[in-house]
């Protein structure tokens, strides 16, 4: 794999130097987007993101669930990712390897440090239990950067998420009161790193040759989450370019999702 | 002809069934072949509001090496489904009893089907998600694995269709529904090779009298006919399109797209 990965890593080099990418892209330019609304209809909520070749979907399940014992009248939000065996050959049925945890962690950090959901208000007054969040992203096509589909996935399918009926305790399967309330929607951009070279939106074919990737995730006014993967070091200087390009861009794809 | 006490209703006063189905007609089905980019073939089956996907890989290395056979390419399908596929609460993660047991009896009805001895020591992975489940997944799930093989290039006898045929209120009925299934008498999933009507998939529950039995299985046949239809449609489809185009975006019935 070693082998590959240097190939990719100079191929890549020459093409910046003269100015290209292998898809002819831009450094800053994002592969066609395209996200699709509700999808699926037993899911409370759900979405599917393609970013060129990269399809995720994602889906959102409402139930009721025990608090965490520290945070006894907050609701509860968990996010998993499934690296599913048709979405590449590159993954294996079994438990979520450490990439697949990753990319549910950083999704699950941006979405809760945005306060897109209000924990606080998923509690039920005079009941032990809370309203739980279950966010899941099915990655259906992998050709790279994961990170950005996934969070416009998971967001999207928040903002358009149905908030079933709960009565005495018990969720009333197929019912809805309204939708679950969402706050600011955070997104993500993720940089590509080779030699001094910045890339936005890295397919797969370019993350084999990276040096380094920077996820930044943004919501208008705040970042609210970041992951720096891979061995390369950052400078301050690097990071600031990063967090400016992200408020800019990320308000061109906070416009594919709507908000009502 | 309504329903008893402890069960809904599940025929209508005109005697049809409660989506307004005669006993001989199929949910509307759907599908589309080659929706994924890596998967060597690919299926899309949207059956009722089942909604499953299908990824073949192979033939390719058998990992790990004890799987293989010097004789044959070994088949593995994994039937999984997603944690927001249905109405009821969030699934837990990993395989259930029930979906190795539909593994196992979904790989067994294409082991005589693909003409493995064709690739010795390899294997022909085949992986199955039920993004949405509806009542008939195995049957959706088989109908799906055939139009994936087909689109992977792999050589087949024959191609397969599924149906289930069931009891509903002392009337057998073909391609039962969600609650047909639950609250009916007997539901028996088929499998059947279009040529020469071979019978690949067979499960029973419930109580039904030999003559039932006998009409059970002529009409699956007829069922099966129709599926059979839709899937070499759906096959020859993808050869109409265009080289570069012959993969289709995963349409999961959107409500509405919205591309950058």
């Amino acid at each position: 794999m070693e082998v590959q990965e240097q190939l990719k890593h100079q191929q890549l080099l020459q093409l910046l130097a003269n100015g290209t990418r292998a898809d002819g892209r831009g450094k800053l330019d994002y592969r066609p987007i395209q996200l699709v609304r509700n999808p699926l209809q037993n899911a409370e909520g759900s979405a599917l993101c393609t970013i060129g070749k990269t399809q995720v979907i994602c889906g959102v399940k409402i139930d009721l669930a025990t608090p965490f014992p520290d945070r006894p009248s907050e609701g509860v939000l968990s996010t998993g990712a499934e690296f599913t065996p048709l979405g590449s050959h590159l993954f294996e049925p079994g438990p979520p390897k450490v990439e697949a945890i990753e990319l549910a962690r950083v999704t699950d950090r941006s979405i809760r440090s945005a306060n897109m959901i209000d924990l606080p208000g998923l509690a039920i007054p005079g009941s032990a239990k809370v309203k739980a969040v279950y966010v899941d992203l099915w990655i259906a096509d992998h050709d790279g950067n994961l990170f950005d589909a996934a969070t416009l996935a998971a967001v999207a399918a928040l903002a358009d998420c149905r908030m079933p009926k709960v009565e005495a305790d018990k969720v009333i399967r197929g019912e809805y009161e309204g939708k679950l309330p969402v706050g600011a929607l955070p997104v993500s951009c993720t940089f590509g790193t080779v030699g001094r070279s910045h890339l936005l939106d890295p397919t797969l074919d370019e993350e084999k040759g990276l040096d380094g990737r920077f996820v930044l995730a943004t919501t208008p006014d705040y970042v609210c989450a970041a992951q720096k993967t891979g061995w390369m070091g950052y400078t301050q200087k690097d990071i600031m370019e990063f967090v400016d390009i992200s408020f800019k861009k990320g308000a061109e794809l906070r416009s594919l999702i709507r908000k009502d | 002809m309504s329903g008893s006490a402890n069960h809904p209703p599940l025929l209508r006063e005109d005697g049809k069934r409660m989506d307004g189905r005669g006993f001989e007609d199929l949910r509307p089905v759907s599908i589309e072949a080659r929706v994924l980019n890596d998967a060597d073939g690919s299926a899309l089956v949207v059956w009722g509001k089942n909604k499953i996907l299908c990824g073949v890989f192979g033939p390719r290395e058998c990992i790990p090496r004890h799987d293989e056979s010097p004789y044959r390419a070994v088949l593995r399908c994994r039937y999984n489904m997603a944690p927001f596929c249905s109405l009821e609460e969030h699934g837990r993660s990993g395989p259930a009893r029930r979906s190795q047991e539909l593994s196992k009896v979904i790989t067994e009805c294409f082991e005589n089907v693909v003409i493995s001895e064709s690739y010795p020591k390899s294997a022909i992975d085949v992986y199955i998600d039920v993004l949405q489940s509806d009542g008939g997944t195995r049957c959706a799930s088989a109908t799906a694995v055939s139009v994936a093989l087909a689109d992977a290039g792999i050589p087949m006898k024959d191609l397969v269709s599924a149906v289930a045929v069931g009891k509903v209120d002392g009337h057998l009925a073909l391609d039962l529904s969600k609650e047909e299934d639950n609250f009916g008498e007997s539901d028996n999933p088929i499998a059947i090779a279009s040529r020469n009507n071979e019978i690949l998939l067979y499960q029973m529950d419930g109580q039904l009298s030999r003559d039932e039995i006998d009409q059970a299985m002529s009409m699956a046949k007829i069922g099966a006919q129709k599926v059979h239809q839709l899937q070499a449609d759906a096959l020859r489809r993808v050869y109409e399109r265009t080289d570069e185009g012959r993969r289709v975006p995963l349409e999961l019935q959107p409500g509405e797209v919205r591309s950058h």
